[in-house]
């Protein structure tokens, strides 16, 4: 399929309730759809807050294929803009981060914009005096994008001028980034040093969908968890147990515990498996925590926050966070099979070192480039991504405990092995990927 | 204590990278002190291992189940198996302390991977600390610095 695709008729045709079309993963078209009209209706996460503390600070980054600077206006407000010279398409800021004062200036012609993006000045301006150059986008300045949210430090994006409203795009799933920031005894979250950078050479949809694949890590990850338990029992069971045993022996427990953890889905494609209890349930209690957690919210709420023990959830279209260990990871997506995973952990502000401890060293076993689960889970979508690239089948099959009455608008706990969540998300797939698309004939 | 030549010191890095190359992981375990970490930044010049992520920081358990896991029926990542292959450069040898028994040594060099039609070139810097324990020299930590450790890999699935 090499066509572009100018209905919503056309698009529609790629999901049914139970299967997709195997061009959602592979199809350069259907990439481009994405980029232009997914990761431009939807609420797309940008960066953290805390990455751009003071103002003038910048940190630059994707919104689907859009480059765009996160930057601390004179303000102290966050502004996300294209990260483009209005002038002759330069990028302003090529640093991962950095700090610019109080206006950014253009390396190329020395235009220079304020960090809303407004124009300050152009030298030699009068070389500009009658030549129409007033009346143009260009001389605006740098462009902002559409609509922006601050949500409790986490900084969202819209890249279209109008569209859902941040709240009615988030609804209840925003109850687990209140979890995750509520954990700190004061409130407030700090992102950590770089993230892990780790390259897929897969479609992003795949990364998202194995967030909540809870049928996977006994079989894939039996590799990695299973030869750690061996190994543990082989040693004589040693106590305390190393570290590796706490972070990766939980992937081999059986369906059962899967099956019971329950997974709840939100409308617009979020959800999050560990509704019930979660493989981050069982981590050893570190001294002082709850004491400073008693201490800011008192003993029932302190209780209330830490029991709440969500696994990973979902923020369609692209991110997952992990609450009980402060993680983030942003699914960039870098073509029809190419992906970038940038993994993200944060400090508990007024919390123990240890449970950054904690969360520095889940990342680097399960989330790096070097690390065997890392590993397991690569080979899978690769595999994967070449596979659906056979013409003996067409459709990619997300039935698991399927029924036809499912209505995605509302919210529902199910069965910790169901796929609904996928089915979720390839409903606001569809949502978000054809709301400005002209319904109709088939393109 | 055992008196530990520098012209030792240097045969003993040749010695464990041909292991890594060889796959003669058991022999390569055996190098490590009990309490070593193998450690490898994921920020330029980094300092601490614990408080931010790094690509790796594993103990003898970690390190030991990645070599098992390389060679498990279920490990599909593996199937077909990595290679790899270390070419070093001249090696500095900045401590020698037989008083002690400690030895510290800074040793640059190519590391290359492949798997497939796929094959990868990481340049490193790895630091040694080195112990003398009944007169045989052991690891007592090891620091691998990737010379564009902040850049974005695939996998890497064997010991640089
Ligand atoms: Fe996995």
């Amino acid at each position: 399929m090499s066509h572009t695709f100018t209905t919503a008729e056309s698009v529609t045709r790629l999901v049914n309730s139970h299967q997709v079309h195997r061009d959602v993963y592979t199809s350069e078209a259907v990439y481009r759809l994405e980029m232009q009209q997914l990761f431009c209706n939807a609420w797309v996460y940008v960066g953290h807050d805390s990455q751009t503390p003071a103002k003038g600070d910048y940190y630059t980054t994707q919104v689907g294929d859009q480059p765009v600077i996160q930057v601390r206006h004179s303000d102290g407000e966050i502004k996300v803009l294209y990260n483009r010279c209005p002038h002759k398409g330069t990028k302003i800021a090529i640093d991962r981060e950095g700090n610019t004062g109080k206006f950014f200036r253009c390396p190329y012609h020395a235009w220079s914009f304020k960090t809303d993006g407004c124009l300050l000045a152009i030298p030699l301006k009068k070389g500009y005096v009658g030549t129409g150059l007033d009346k143009t986008e260009n001389v605006k300045g740098i462009k902002a994008v559409g609509a922006v949210m601050n949500y409790r430090g986490f900084i969202f994006a819209r890249l279209a001028e109008t569209g859902i409203s941040f709240e009615d795009y988030f609804g209840e799933s925003l109850s687990s980034i209140d979890n995750m920031v509520d954990r700190s005894p004061e409130g407030r979250l700090e992102a950590i040093g770089p993230p892990l950078r780790y390259m897929h050479q897969c479609n992003w949809k795949m990364l998202v969908e194995n967030q909540t694949d809870t049928c996977h890590p006994m079989v894939a990850h039996e590799s990695s968890a299973g030869t750690a338990i061996k190994l543990w029992q082989e040693l004589g069971s040693p106590e305390p147990k190393p570290p590796a045993m706490q972070i990766i022996a939980p992937f081999m427990s059986p369906y059962e515990f899967f099956e019971d953890m329950g997974i709840r889905t939100w409308p617009n494609g979020h959800g999050h498996t560990g509704v019930y209890h979660s493989i981050h349930s069982d981590y050893s209690a570190i001294a002082g925590y709850f004491e400073a957690m008693v201490a800011s919210y008192g003993d029932e709420r302190a209780r209330q926050i830490l029991d709440e023990n969500r696994h990973n959830t979902v923020y369609f279209p692209n991110i997952m966070i992990k609450g009980p260990i402060q993680q983030l990871r942003n699914f960039i997506p870098l073509g029809p099979d190419k992906t970038l995973v940038e993994s993200y952990i944060f400090r508990l502000v007024g919390a123990p070192d240890e449970l950054l401890a904690r969360t520095a060293m889940y990342n680097r076993m399960v989330n790096a480039p070097t690390s065997i689960v890392g590993h397991d889970d690569l080979e899978m979508y690769e595999r994967a991504q070449e596979g659906l690239l056979s013409n003996g089948l067409d459709w990619v099959n997300i039935q698991r405990l399927h029924s036809d009455d499912e209505d995605y608008t509302q919210e529902a706990v199910e069965n910790g092995t169901t796929e609904r969540q996928m089915r979720n998300q390839f409903n606001a797939w569809l949502k978000f990927n054809t709301c400005s698309l002209p319904s109709g004939g088939v393109a | 204590m055992t008196a530990h030549s520098r012209e030792e010191i240097i045969d003993f890095l040749y010695d464990e990278v041909r292991m890594l190359d060889e796959g003669r992981y058991n022999d390569w375990l055996a190098l490590w002190l009990a309490d070593g970490h193998y450690w490898m930044p994921l920020d330029y010049k980094q300092t601490d291992p614990l408080l931010v992520t790094s690509l790796l920081y594993e103990d003898i358990f970690m390190l030991k189940l990645r070599v098992e896991r390389l060679n498990g029926a279920r490990t599909f990542s593996q199937k077909p198996k990595s290679r790899c292959h270390h070419v070093l450069q001249r090696p500095f040898v900045d401590v020698i302390d037989n008083d002690r028994g400690f030895y510290q040594t800074n040793v640059s060099m190519h590391y290359i991977e492949t798997r497939h039609d796929d094959q990868f070139l990481l340049a490193l810097t790895a630091t040694h600390e080195l112990k003398s324990v009944d007169g045989r020299l052991k690891i007592a930590n090891k620091r691998v610095d990737l010379l564009n450790s902040d850049a974005a890999f695939g996998n890497i699935q064997l010991l640089p």
